[in-house]
């Protein structure tokens, strides 16, 4: 009754007499109805017993000078395929105070915040995904001079319509150098540093095991922009923390990451390297898939958005691995010969992520439950391959009327680790069992701009798989009848699928109206089994095929 | 409960005159956190655009209306881009848009503390504000042909136009 009524204050408060700008609400809601495909779905086992599931939410985020506050109502009914299950029913699930006042920002109740990139504390949210790890509790944000910023939280964290049990509390320092030491900035020098500290808190129930009821981790990060260069590094360490990802080995985990950067008007290059250890984070011991996440470990390989290259995405292996990247992106200049009236743009990505050393323990074992679970040397590779991808594409506009792009893409993805979701303790009892997919994708992608405002975009893909999906070739069309609608058209045919039956086509349709910040989008379309990915983090999608509608709106 | 209640109906009848943006961190590419609030236009109008490295139509969006912006500068227009990457691949903005030769301004909203404050939820979300930062128009969306429409409206605006937001 308490939120349903502080919604009611909330909205009869602010609604009289907040203007435009104050309160802003977004609204969405999705709902698709299932059809039963044989082809698909033979046994029926993913065809939801609903028929018709349907989600949504709504938010609303009022400020006012040096006030805020928001809340956020949602609904699952139920929840849509290859969403949480465990989002279940509607309630009010994010509401908060937050108050700016000279040195002190306070907010209670819900937040999103993060220290650093997140290697030891981030909560956040991934609509698109159903991951929602905000805090409730307190958060306080003070400057204390020379561009020193302490925060500090505690609370406990969202697990869908509940709370984890475990408490989280963390500390950030974060010094931005140039206020103290403004010689700095007289030489081009943008520099700072930050440290963090975060514990968590969770009693020990095990019968066998001496679990800690409290974890610590610690975090130390730099920054330094110098004449087009930004060098970032941070390292973080985590005590013993035995758990259901790490099979309740009391190693201590780590982890390392560095990114090198240099911008300028027309070239942009980007180095990065990082080694993760053991470094799963979470206020519940046992929680398993997105649940209660304390920290982020960022992947670092490119998210790629053309629909097969999508289709062998890669998410950070946070028992370990260790990995690298390397981005150009360069514009040959307007009016050149090669740039020609509007610049050529290249673009080249290549990134690797592999296994970290994991040695057996001196009485031979290796990650056994209740023991240090292996050695591990920083400098020595693993046996196990678990990602690599070399991409490239030149964009060029010819003419007010013609924009082309062409894209290629080399990736070898570990099916065993990446899809089927097998742990590489595993894979080192039984090398070789896992099965590395050699991918070569082309893209092919044209923009037409026809008469009265009308516009016609294409797509041409064909991927080239020795495996797992086999080959498959994709076309697109999306036609742009006005401003307000717009038709898309795509078909997959998945032709070289090594099941004969499976050699099918997966059709979309999709028709969406646009009005100022409304969408609404109706399509119907065959989803293929996979695992999708937003930001680097991957769920599960179970194959499907239906009618869907969408709304969207910012008021 | 009951003070939260007195609290929160004072604060509802209480105004600020001028528009701003709200409060909010943000951080530009040199890794220096700003206040939202503290973005200013240029006297003219201003566009506030939503966008992510990982978004192909607020690319398509923000690189369309590039060959217009350069020449738009007599109506004083200031094209202000926030990229809402997140840890993931906040580090690849900087040589991202380096890599396309683009003059906007650009900030990096990494935990979407300012995109919430906006009302934003999906990118691309793209704003339109007039000299004294009222939002006149907005879109949800990218569909080619937009930036020339996006164009005229700034140019309407400047001459004191009043703008629909259709």
């Amino acid at each position: 009754m308490k939120p349903i009524f502080f919604l009611f204050v909330m909205v009869v408060a602010f609604g009289v007499n907040a203007q435009q700008e104050k309160l802003r609400a977004i609204i969405q809601s999705d709902a698709q109805w299932y059809l039963r495909d044989k082809v698909l779905d033979p046994s029926g086992e993913y065809f939801p017993d609903e028929r018709l599931l349907g989600q949504g939410f709504a938010l609303f985020t009022y400020t006012d000078g040096d006030f805020q506050a928001g809340i956020r109502y949602e609904n699952y009914q139920n929840v849509m395929l290859g969403f949480p299950t465990g989002y279940q029913g509607e309630g009010i699930t994010y509401r908060y105070a937050r108050i700016r006042r000279d040195n002190w920002d306070i907010t209670v109740g819900n937040f999103y915040e993060q220290f650093g990139s997140g290697l030891i504390f981030r909560s956040y949210e991934e609509r698109g995904l159903g991951l929602d790890n905000a805090m409730d509790g307190v958060r306080i944000i003070t400057k204390l001079g020379q561009g020193l910023k302490l925060k500090g939280v505690i609370g406990r964290q969202r697990k869908y319509f509940s709370k984890g049990e475990g408490i989280v509390r963390g500390i950030d320092l974060n010094w931005s150098t140039n206020e103290a030491l403004p010689f700095l900035g007289k030489k081009g020098i943008i520099a700072s540093l930050g440290g963090s500290f975060v514990s968590k808190f969770q009693r020990n129930f095990d019968p066998i095991l001496n679990l800690p009821n409290n974890v610590g981790a610690f975090a130390l990060r730099s920054t330094l922009n110098f004449k087009g260069f930004n060098w970032t590094n941070e390292w973080a360490h985590k005590i013993n923390d035995p758990s259901y990802d790490n099979g309740y080995i009391y190693k201590p985990g780590q982890a390392i990451l560095s990114t090198l950067t240099f911008s300028k008007k027309g070239l942009g290059i980007l180095a990065s390297i990082k080694r993760i250890d053991n470094m799963s984070f979470r206020s519940d011991r046992n929680g398993q898939q997105f649940d209660l996440f304390i920290n982020f470990l960022p992947p670092t390989s490119k998210p790629h958005t053309y629909a097969l290259a999508a289709l062998y995405p890669y998410a950070t292996q946070i028992n370990g691995e260790v990995g690298g990247q390397f981005e150009v992106n360069y514009m040959i200049p307007r009016g050149s010969f090669l740039g020609g009236k509007y610049g050529t743009r290249l673009s080249l990505n290549s990134a690797i992520s592999n296994s970290i050393d994991k040695s057996p323990l001196d009485d031979d074992s290796r990650g056994l439950k209740g023991t240090q679970g292996y050695v591990s040397d920083i400098f020595k590779l693993g046996p196990i391959l678990y990602f690599s991808d070399i991409n490239g594409s030149i964009s060029h506009k010819f003419s007010k009327k013609l924009k082309s792009k062409f894209t290629y893409f080399s990736l070898k993805y570990n099916k065993t680790v990446l899809n089927d979701g097998v742990g590489d303790i595993t894979l080192l009892e039984n090398l070789g069992m896992d099965s590395i997919i050699n991918i070569n994708a082309f893209v092919w992608e044209n923009q037409f701009k026809l008469m009265n405002g009308q516009t016609l975009r294409s797509e041409i893909q064909w991927a080239l798989a020795d495996g797992f999906r086999g080959d498959m070739a994709m076309g697109l069309v999306e036609w742009t009848i006005n401003q307000k609608w717009t038709l898309a058209v795509q078909d997959i045919y998945n032709y070289g699928h090594p099941t004969t039956s499976r050699q099918i086509h997966y059709p979309i349709v999709s028709l969406i109206h646009f009005n100022g910040p409304t969408r609404v989008q109706l399509g119907y379309g065959r989803q293929q089994q996979g695992v999708f990915c937003v930001g680097g983090v991957c769920r599960v999608v179970p194959p499907s095929n239906g009618l869907s509608v969408s709304i969207t709106t910012s008021l | 409960m009951k003070k939260l209640i007195i609290a929160l109906s004072f604060l509802s009848t209480y105004h600020l005159a001028a528009q701003k943006l709200p409060n909010a961190e943000i951080i530009n590419l040199q890794g220096q956190i700003i206040n939202a609030a503290s973005i200013k236009s240029k006297g003219g109008p201003m566009i506030i655009s939503f966008w992510a490295t990982w978004c192909k139509p607020c690319i398509n969006e923000l690189d369309a209306f590039h060959d217009y912006f350069i020449d738009l500068e007599d109506t004083g227009l200031k094209v202000v881009a926030i990229s809402i990457d997140d840890s993931r691949t906040m580090s690849k903005v900087a040589p991202f848009v380096a890599g396309q030769a683009w003059d906007y301004e650009i900030f990096l909203d990494p935990n979407s503390n300012f995109r919430r404050a906006m009302g934003v939820n999906n990118v691309p979300h793209t704003f339109l504000l007039d000299e004294n930062g009222s939002i006149v128009w907005q879109a949800n969306k990218y569909i080619p042909g937009e930036e020339e429409e996006l164009a005229r409206k700034v140019i309407a605006l400047s001459k004191g136009e009043k703008i629909n937001n259709d």
